[in-house]
């Protein structure tokens, strides 16, 4: 093992390639966590609050997205829908699949998120006034997005690194982008070695900003 | 004017109040009085429409709380309310905790609501906590918090569900003192409490619930010196 001789230059040659694959893989993973967070909180409220098919429907959700391997329900929507004649973009299918995936886990701590606010909250809300919707927006879901918010956190870095199996699917994003140039170059653990760096940077890079977003939006 | 009549209510098969008739006058002040489970707390969330209700009616100013339709978010700013809980909202500052109702039920923009926020909690003592959050400060604040919160939707009535039972000893003092100068304001009031003397002495009239009836109302001086009904009697005997 010690007369590999490592080779550097083709990939600080596609280092920028790489680094813009790096922005795409944030860009899908962050869209799939504002699309999970609203619909887990949806889940959330229906699991919480409703009867019958919708309920129905939210907890198969929920058991789904949390109890296959992430990599099948990816295939789901590439090869599954596929099989359909619905024939998703791989950006699409990454997106589906991450926002499945996310809005699912994250419904189960949402959901745990409005049970730890104590009912009085909403009475107090009321007896002022306060439409039920209002009291949910202005009084319980503040309080329960602080709650979620380091599980949240979570759920983003877990996004990010799962969507390297979007490579699975044909999807260019970090993981795939680096596979390509890879298989081209033989030059696969150096590719990956640096990869790997990228990938850390990001979620640094998300780690710090959320640990500031938390000391900007918590005072209490 | 609040008028009941022949409330009845229910959770599930247990029967809470059993045909209540009361009157609260405007500028009145009422204590309820009772054991733990005499359904008084239940009687001010029927009268405020947090509670359905199995029978009978309540009107607020003429207006049928119970009725099919009836806009009990108007109606609320009407009833303002204070819980055993005071159930400040914690993610709030002690000011938007009162200027948030006001902004968003009554409309009100935001420099008017913080206006009022501000008189309202000056009105309380707290004057000099505008911008700390509710985590800060002691029960018996948050309790005062709580008072000024309802005030500032500029009630009519004020409804006090036990507001003194939850805080240590020490704090009961002050969170009285604020219902007292609310009584002498002339503001309507209907406190469910366990403080006899505060009942005796700022109540004009008392009621005495026992197991879902209101076995007897008066004048202080009727309940705690000469009531009728052997129940009132018994409890008074062993509450003081």
């Amino acid at each position: 093992m010690f007369d590999y001789n490592f080779h550097w230059r083709p990939v600080m040659r596609d280092l920028p390639d790489l680094i813009e694959a790096g922005l795409l893989t944030l860009q899908v993973a962050s869209l799939a966590m504002i699309l999970g967070i609203l619909i887990a909180l949806g889940l959330a409220l229906i699991r919480l609050n409703m009867r019958g098919p919708l309920n129905w429907i939210a907890t198969t959700w929920v058991e789904f997205a949390r109890n296959t391997p992430a990599l099948f329900q990816l295939f789901f929507f590439g090869f599954g829908l596929g099989a359909f004649g619905l024939h998703l973009s791989p950006y699409a299918i990454v997106l589906a699949g991450l926002t499945f995936n996310c809005a699912g886990y994250l419904a189960e701590n949402f959901r745990g998120g409005f049970q730890a606010i104590p009912e009085t909250q909403m009475r107090a809300a009321r007896s002022l006034g306060m439409t039920a919707t209002q009291a949910y927006l202005r009084i319980v879901i503040p309080q329960v997005l602080r709650i979620v918010y380091h599980p949240v956190t979570n759920q983003m870095v877990w996004a990010v690194l799962m969507s390297s199996l979007g490579m699975l699917v044909g999807f260019r994003e970090l993981s795939g982008e680096t596979q390509f140039f890879a298989s081209r170059t033989f030059r696969i653990f150096e590719y990956f070695a640096v990869t790997a760096v990228i990938y850390y940077v990001i979620v640094k890079i998300i780690l710090g900003a959320s640990r500031l977003l938390a000391s900007r939006l918590f005072r209490y | 004017m609040i008028e009941i009549r022949g409330l009845q209510k229910y959770f599930g098969a247990l029967h809470v109040l059993k045909g209540i008739d009361l009157d609260v006058e405007k500028g009145e002040v009422l204590s309820v009085i009772g054991a733990s489970g005499s359904g008084k707390s239940t009687l001010l969330y029927c009268i405020n429409g947090l509670e359905e209700i199995q029978g009978g009616q309540v009107e607020v100013d003429g207006q049928n709380v119970h009725a099919k339709g009836a806009d009990l978010n108007k109606l609320r700013q009407k009833l303002g309310m204070v819980f055993q809980q005071w159930n400040s909202f914690p993610h709030l500052t002690v000011q938007e905790n009162v200027a948030l109702a006001p902004r968003i039920v009554r409309g009100l923009d935001r420099k008017a609501a913080d206006e009022i926020a501000e008189r309202q909690l000056a009105h309380v003592g707290l004057g000099d906590k505008l911008r700390v959050y509710p985590g800060a400060l002691s029960g018996g604040q948050q309790q005062r918090l709580a008072i000024a919160r309802a005030l500032a939707m500029e009630p009519d009535y004020m409804l006090f569900d036990e507001a003194t039972s939850a805080l240590d000893p020490e704090l009961v003092g002050e969170v009285l003192e604020t219902m007292r100068m609310l009584a002498e304001e002339g503001m309507t009031m209907i406190c469910v409490t366990h403080e006899m003397g505060f009942a005796r002495d700022v109540s004009d009239r008392v009621a005495f619930f026992h197991q879902g009836v209101m076995e007897e109302i008066g004048p202080p001086s009727q309940i705690f010196g000469e009531a009728q009904s052997p129940h009132t009697r018994g409890f008074l005997a062993n509450v003081r």
